[in-house]
């Protein structure tokens, strides 16, 4: 940016739910900062905290029972401490949500199309007709043949790939600057899952918004984005650029998502490398670092794995952070010479 | 693995049509074909994994397996015996060889029974003594899917997927069935837990000889765990191979468009993964009235005019060996050029 303020800064974010259990950190002091025109990939298992993040950045959250601290910058507005009807105009304007699920994120009751011009007219003072024709071009720039017609179709009526489409012309609608799309393709079949995700990339370098895409699917990861951030426990493990991120590694957890998921573009694998145990409990992390019950390394921090909770700190890429107690040349020689052979074995 | 000619299993023109019925009189007007005329075997010991998008009819496949639903057409033999057609009580004594693990280990399991009743359940109901009582039995199963013994007294609720996904495998171990069909059991499970999960269904297979039929919609899980693997498409087997020869060498059109849009987790074959995409357009035709001839022709960019009128049969091509089945009238060639685009080989 010229200004020098990054497009989209997440500072210090916590979304925490007060339960009668006790306090769920499902967020729990983010940061990371996204340029226009760049993909952000967020990965990490179901309880990581991923999904919570994008509901904390686009506002959907009821301030009765979710204490959200830290602060969003959108383009020059702090989200946070925003009024809910400022958040409420940025949403589905400057910024637009893609979720999982097209055919419960839809209203059956009403056509496709009119939930589109609903969608524009929130924004824009244009009449029906205008509204209408913005919808059916929309349709067709995402690929649904016919889409004059299809525009009156129900959510019913469309098949799973072609509601995602319709899905994104939504959130397209309004030429966002930043774009969320939670788990775009986990509801879809490969050979869909491999259209939508090459409509998402040239839409994105057609508009140059901010792209973030959350999801468990390193492969899906692999194919969109510039920059990762791996979650675990609702903090951020590992950030690095999406090359560094799969080539050199340096956190135990990313490790050990790469040696759990067995791929096809290597040879075939005995065994797979699982990680030991369970998610953690959002409830009561486990002291120390978040992970290191897991992980086979902790005995070599000397202690300091189970007591202290360590920071995101410099690795060994540029533009690499870890939050591990290891130090980095030794995490480098471990990824080199011990969980790399093992994964290439 | 797959030493021919053992087969446990054998399956012989297998049709399933689920009647589309309209009016008061509940005329027949019509059927999905679920699954339509497929054969294949399974050999002993094996893992045959079975794949196809929603609704190809693999999970259709497993259920008529397991005889869950009874087939409109075909023979399943299991052990030399024809089980297509068997009565209730019938099957009840063969429910023992065989059985099936689920996909949601939340909904298959009875929320309000203990872990103890429903591992316990098979023994019951099949009224198998055991030597050291039912308790005894069902913590050794928990102790042999890695659960504790000692949560026997606790409900599905208290255990988290995996946990939950475990309890399902050690109800299905109960009474050592020859053959399991596992419908998708892994893609409701997180990454980390998935591969815990694969590898306890490996260790139980080498510990007790088990067969699979291991259906899923994830490829490289499929590859992983297969020896065999069958590409099913609206209600057909389309090829049919072990698994090295299947995901070098695909010979069928559907199988190269299948693999080719797997997203591979390696940032610098991006380019290359996304210029040697075989894209698919339009969607998988209704299976109430598939497409004559070869049912893959609508999205084929391969279709001549004998696709139209002639159904291929599932039959070794070019230099194939028998055990490299594939319908279709103009099979792949390796290196060729595949819409336009030369597929992207996967190193099997």
């Amino acid at each position: 940016m010229p200004d020098g303020h990054p497009f989209l800064e997440v500072k210090d974010l916590k979304v925490h739910f007060p339960t009668d259990d006790g306090v769920v950190r499902s967020v729990d002091g983010l940061s990371f900062k996204l340029e226009r025109g760049r993909t952000l990939g967020i990965v990490g298992e179901s309880g990581s905290g991923k999904s919570v993040t994008s509901l904390g950045i686009m506002g959907l959250y009821n301030k009765r029972n979710a204490d959200v601290s830290g602060e969003i910058w959108l383009d020059g507005d702090e989200l946070v401490n925003a009024g809910s009807e400022t958040v409420r105009k940025l949403r589905g304007d400057k910024m637009a949500m893609i979720f999982q699920d097209p055919l419960s994120s839809m209203h059956p009751y009403y056509t496709i199309g009119r939930q589109i011009i609903e969608a524009y007219r929130v924004h824009h003072k244009v009449s029906k007709q205008v509204a209408r024709k913005h919808a059916v071009d929309m349709l067709g720039r995402v690929g649904i043949p016919q889409p004059d017609r299809r525009v009156d179709d129900y959510p019913h009526q469309f098949s799973g790939g072609m509601r995602q489409r319709a899905m994104i012309a939504m959130a397209l609608v309004n030429d966002p600057q930043l774009l969320i799309a939670d788990e775009p393709t986990t509801a879809l079949d490969v050979t869909v899952q491999a259209q939508i995700l090459d409509l998402m990339h040239d839409l994105q370098s057609e508009f140059n918004s901010a792209l973030i895409v959350i999801t468990h699917d390193l492969g899906v990861v692999a194919e969109l984005a510039d920059d990762v951030l791996v979650m675990y426990g609702g903090r951020c493990v590992e950030f690095g650029g999406a090359t560094t991120i799969f080539e050199r590694p340096e956190h135990p957890y990313t490790w050990g998502l790469l040696g759990s998921m067995p791929r096809m573009d290597r040879p075939n694998l005995d065994r797979l490398i699982p990680i030991p145990g369970l998610p953690p409990s959002l409830i009561n992390l486990p002291s120390g670092c978040a992970f290191h019950p897991r992980c086979r390394f902790e005995p070599r921090t000397g202690g300091l794995g189970s007591t202290v909770r360590p920071e995101l700190v410099r690795a060994g890429g540029s533009n690499h952070l870890v939050r591990c107690h290891l130090p980095t040349e030794e995490r480098q020689r471990i990824w080199a010479e011990e969980v790399k052979p093992e994964l290439e074995a | 693995m797959s030493e021919q000619g053992d087969a446990l299993l054998k399956v012989r023109g297998l049709e399933k049509h689920f009647p589309i019925t309209k009016g008061v009189l509940r005329r027949q007007v019509g059927a999905v074909r679920a699954v339509d005329g497929i054969d294949f075997e399974v050999y002993r010991g094996e893992t045959l994994g079975l794949v196809g998008e929603s609704g190809c009819g693999k999970s259709t496949t497993g259920k008529l397996l397991t005889r869950l639903i009874e087939p409109t057409g075909g023979s399943i033999e299991l052990d030399g015996r024809d089980i297509a057609h068997l009565r209730q009580g019938q099957l009840r004594p063969l429910r023992r060889d065989m059985q099936m693990i689920f996909q949601d280990p939340f909904s298959s399991l009875n929320p309000r029974h203990t872990v103890g009743t429903i591992v316990g359940a098979p023994f019951r109901i099949q009224n198998v003594k055991t030597e050291h009582g039912v308790k005894r039995a069902v913590q050794d199963l928990l102790k042999l899917v890695g659960l504790n013994p000692e949560h026997y007294n606790r409900y599905p609720h208290e255990f988290s997927g995996g946990q939950r996904q475990r309890i399902g495998i050690a109800r299905t171990l109960a009474l050592r069935p020859k053959l399991i069909v596992a419908d998708e059991p892994v893609s409701a499970l997180d990454v980390s837990i998935q591969a815990q999960v694969v590898n306890l269904l490996e260790d139980l297979q080498n510990e007790f000889g088990l067969t699979y039929v291991f259906i899923a919609h994830d490829l490289s899980v499929v590859r992983h765990i297969s020896d065999r693997v069958a590409v099913m498409y609206l209600g057909k087997v389309v090829e049919i191979a072990d698994r090295e020869t299947l995901y070098a060498n695909p010979r069928h059109p559907y199988t190269v468009a299948l693999l080719s849009a797997v997203p591979v987790p390696d940032p610098a074959r991006r380019d290359r993964a996304q210029r040697n995409r075989v894209l698919l357009t339009g969607d998988v035709p209704s299976p109430i009235n598939p497409p004559s001839g070869c049912r893959f022709r609508t999205r084929c960019w391969k279709a001549q005019e004998i696709c139209a009128t002639e159904e291929p049969p599932l039959v070794p091509r070019l230099d194939d060996p028998a055990s490299h089945q594939t319908a279709c009238h103009f099979p792949v060639v390796e290196g060729e050029e595949v819409a336009g685009r030369t597929p992207a080989t996967t190193s099997a």
